[in-house]
């Protein structure tokens, strides 16, 4: 046996030097053809590749099939099989762990393998003007008419009353606490940032936590002028990012996994931290004495869509798909079961009839004066809203957090 | 019944079947023989492993859009030069060689004694169950044993539990590099023992009796008879230990806190969070290129030419 691997190791160092040698010639060779066919795009004078794309004027027979690009728990078969019953379209899920991700698996208009993905606000902008997404005509989609107006044309999928794609459902990120621990509930984010609580701390290991920093200043540090804590220019950024630095000594952990920041305060390790609705259900649905609150600074929040893809093979069955998930029932079961917040105005009733109270507790029937504390979650891009290119792109956002943050 | 007959007249009239006549044909021609036999392994060695490798090694050359992340293939040391020039990076990477060389050094330590017993001192029956036992944990699940560390080390868990009942305080390791230390120690140990211990088993009992014929006692006879013979296992190990600790993003991501930064959470969070592909695989150049110095090293220092 040792005679074997020594041998094969002989030979994988006479390999190596080869290896980087081939790299090296490859690289030389490619060089002089490729730079020419760079992809011209820049942040600066954005525009929509897929625009004038043709809409479907009229839903046909469907394909059979669906590939669909979810968040786990988005395709539960509590809605998905009446869903294939009703339509004989056959969902195929492929679960993605981070808006990132999503946006790699849309990448050349999903590659003509998926039909769509339910991407979170701060993907949906890479996603279509990455040319990745195909224009939605609205008219073959009654329950839309049903949405609040705050979700018929968002922002975040609708450029140029351009539609990408139908709203979902939204949320926001709590500030969690033990409620052993905290008798009163917090009503601040600046129990995140105190020293007192060292080691007692989760927030999610993610970039898009900088904006969650920005939200907190901009209550606590007006002389910085911050309006939008997703369009940050250099001195309010670095701002953003000295606070978590700061905050960083405080942390016991930075989660990525739901499930992770679910063990941290079922075993102790952290009495605080920042997290979604569902690991709040998830926590009092085993009788852990969890409390969830938004703080008077308001809280950052994602909104969700199903976006169509650019070159979707099944475009029957993904319309079929927009009509099923925006009516009230499905929006209510949906809201329900994953502890989210529905856009369409009458899924309030059926929730309530799943289960009592519900609509309350997901906010479902005031969002008008609620929605507005909550800053939900856009791709930060290097043109602010008053058209100056001042603010700063998401990549550097990734870069602050593993490099300065971390 | 003319059918039936047809084989065996055949035979008899002394004309080969076709695949006599193939076999015969490459019996006479070695070179035909080898290329068939090569040609399927050899084919997919070179295109899904060696092609994967140089697309890789190439994509560190090049650099995304910022905004739509899109690979743009403009030619450019850039990423490399963002490692090199951010002092994060550099102490990522010293941490992960750290690391990687600690736990070598640690699994070694305990390995040698290990596989000897196995090798020269236990009862044939000894040596079967010390086998079952190192093999065992290999065929559990790796996420199920970094859990179960998880639980050992975290708040009020089976480590600190113990500890305050018998009057020694808590340590609190969960979310240390310490954690991280002791979970890669365990989960590469096997890779060590096993080598260490096949180039302990091939010592023929006769050097150590002339050595201490030769009236070498045995810390002598250790130094200067066993270890040798047993650094090719040792490298052989460590090539295993080293890497496997270099290139993990697992384990500090789950038991890690939050200095638990490592080469491969760089590259994990650039590919799954920030999808720059390019800059992950600059990263990834990294520890190939330890590597391949660490096998030079080790072929410079004759480890591999000792067998």
């Amino acid at each position: 046996m040792m005679m074997a691997t020594a041998r094969t190791l002989r030979r994988l160092v006479k390999i190596v030097p080869w290896l980087a040698a081939a790299a090296v010639v490859t690289a030389g060779c490619g060089s002089g053809g490729n730079t020419s066919t760079t992809a011209g795009s820049s942040t600066a004078g954005l525009t929509v590749p897929t625009a004038n794309l043709p809409v479907l004027q009229k839903i046909g027979k469907g394909e059979g099939q669906l590939n669909l690009i979810a968040w786990e728990g988005y395709l539960n078969p509590i809605w998905v099989k009446p869903f294939q019953q009703q339509t004989g379209c056959q969902v195929n899920a492929k679960y993605a762990g981070s808006s990132d991700e999503m946006v790699a698996l849309m990448k050349n208009g999903g590659g003509g393998q998926y039909d769509m993905v339910s991407s979170s606000g701060d993907a949906d902008l890479r996603i279509l003007y990455g040319g990745d997404a195909h224009p939605v005509n609205m008219k073959l989609i009654p329950s839309w008419k049903e949405f609040y107006p705050a979700f018929q044309s968002p922002a975040f999928n609708t450029i140029n009353s351009v539609h990408y794609g139908v709203s979902l459902q939204w949320g926001p990120n709590v500030l969690m606490y033990n409620k052993k621990d905290f008798p009163t509930p917090p009503t601040s984010w600046s129990v995140l940032y105190n020293p007192k609580y060292k080691g007692q701390v989760t927030v999610p290991d993610n970039p898009i936590q900088i904006a969650d920093a920005a939200l907190y200043l901009e209550t606590h540090n007006p002389g910085l002028k911050i309006t939008d804590p997703y369009e940050l220019t250099q001195p309010q950024f670095q701002a953003a990012v000295k606070l978590l630095a700061q905050q960083r000594p405080l942390i016991e952990k930075y989660w990525s996994l739901a499930s992770q920041e679910i063990f941290d305060f079922k075993n102790g390790n952290a009495t605080l931290g920042a997290g979604w609705p569902y690991q709040v259900s998830t926590l009092k649905g085993n009788h852990f004495p969890i409390g969830d609150a938004i703080p008077s600074e308001g809280a950052t929040g994602w909104a969700d869509t199903w976006m169509l893809a650019a070159k979707a093979p099944h475009p029957n069955c993904a319309y079929k798909w927009m009509q099923y998930i925006s009516t009230p029932k499905v929006q209510a079961e949906q809201a329900v079961n994953y502890g989210e917040t529905p856009d369409n105005k009458l899924a309030c009733g059926y929730m309530n009839k799943l289960q009592a109270g519900s609509c309350d507790e997901y906010h479902a029937n005031a969002p008008a004066s609620y929605l507005n504390s909550i800053k939900l979650w856009k791709t930060p891009i290097a043109t602010c809203d008053n058209g100056k290119s001042d603010c700063v792109p998401y990549s550097e956002w990734v870069s602050a957090w593993n490099t300065e943050v971390k | 019944m003319a059918v039936t007959a047809s084989a065996p007249s055949a035979r008899e009239s002394g004309r080969p079947g076709a695949w006599t006549r193939v076999s015969g044909a490459l019996w006479r021609r070695p070179w035909a023989r080898a290329t068939l036999l090569l040609t399927p392994p050899l084919a997919w060695f070179l295109l899904l492993y060696i092609a994967a490798l140089v697309v890789l090694l190439i994509t560190a050359f090049w650099q995304i859009n910022p905004f739509t992340t899109n690979i743009e293939r403009v030619w450019s040391l850039s990423n490399l030069s963002t490692i090199f020039s951010s002092s994060a990076y550099q102490s990522v990477i010293l941490r992960t060689v750290g690391m990687a060389a600690a736990v070598t050094l640690i699994d070694t330590v305990v390995a040698l004694p290990f596989a000897y017993f196995m090798a020269r001192i236990a009862t044939r029956r000894t040596r079967t169950f010390l086998f079952v036992a190192i093999l065992l944990p290999l065929w559990a699940s790796y996420l199920a044993k970094v859990y179960s560390w998880l639980l050992i080390f975290t708040h009020d868990g089976v480590l600190d539990w113990t500890l305050s009942r018998i009057g020694l305080g808590q340590v609190h390791l969960i979310y240390t590099n310490w954690a991280v230390l002791t979970v890669f120690c365990y989960l590469w140990l096997p890779f060590m023992i096993i080598p260490v211990y096949a180039a302990l088993e091939r010592i023929p009992p006769s050097q150590i009796e002339a050595s201490q014929d030769l009236g070498a006692r045995t810390w002598r006879t250790t130094r200067s008879v066993i270890l040798p013979l047993a650094l090719p296992g040792i490298v052989a190990g460590s090539i295993f230990t080293f890497s496997l600790t270099l290139g993990d993003y697992i384990t500090p991501l789950l038991v890690g806190g939050t200095s638990a930064n490592f080469m491969g959470n760089i590259i994990y969070s650039n590919i799954g969070i920030a999808n720059n592909v390019p800059f992950a695989a600059a990263m990834a150049l990294i520890p190939i290129a330890i590597m391949a110095v660490y096998l030079l090293t080790a072929r410079a220092l004759g480890a591999f030419e000792a067998i």
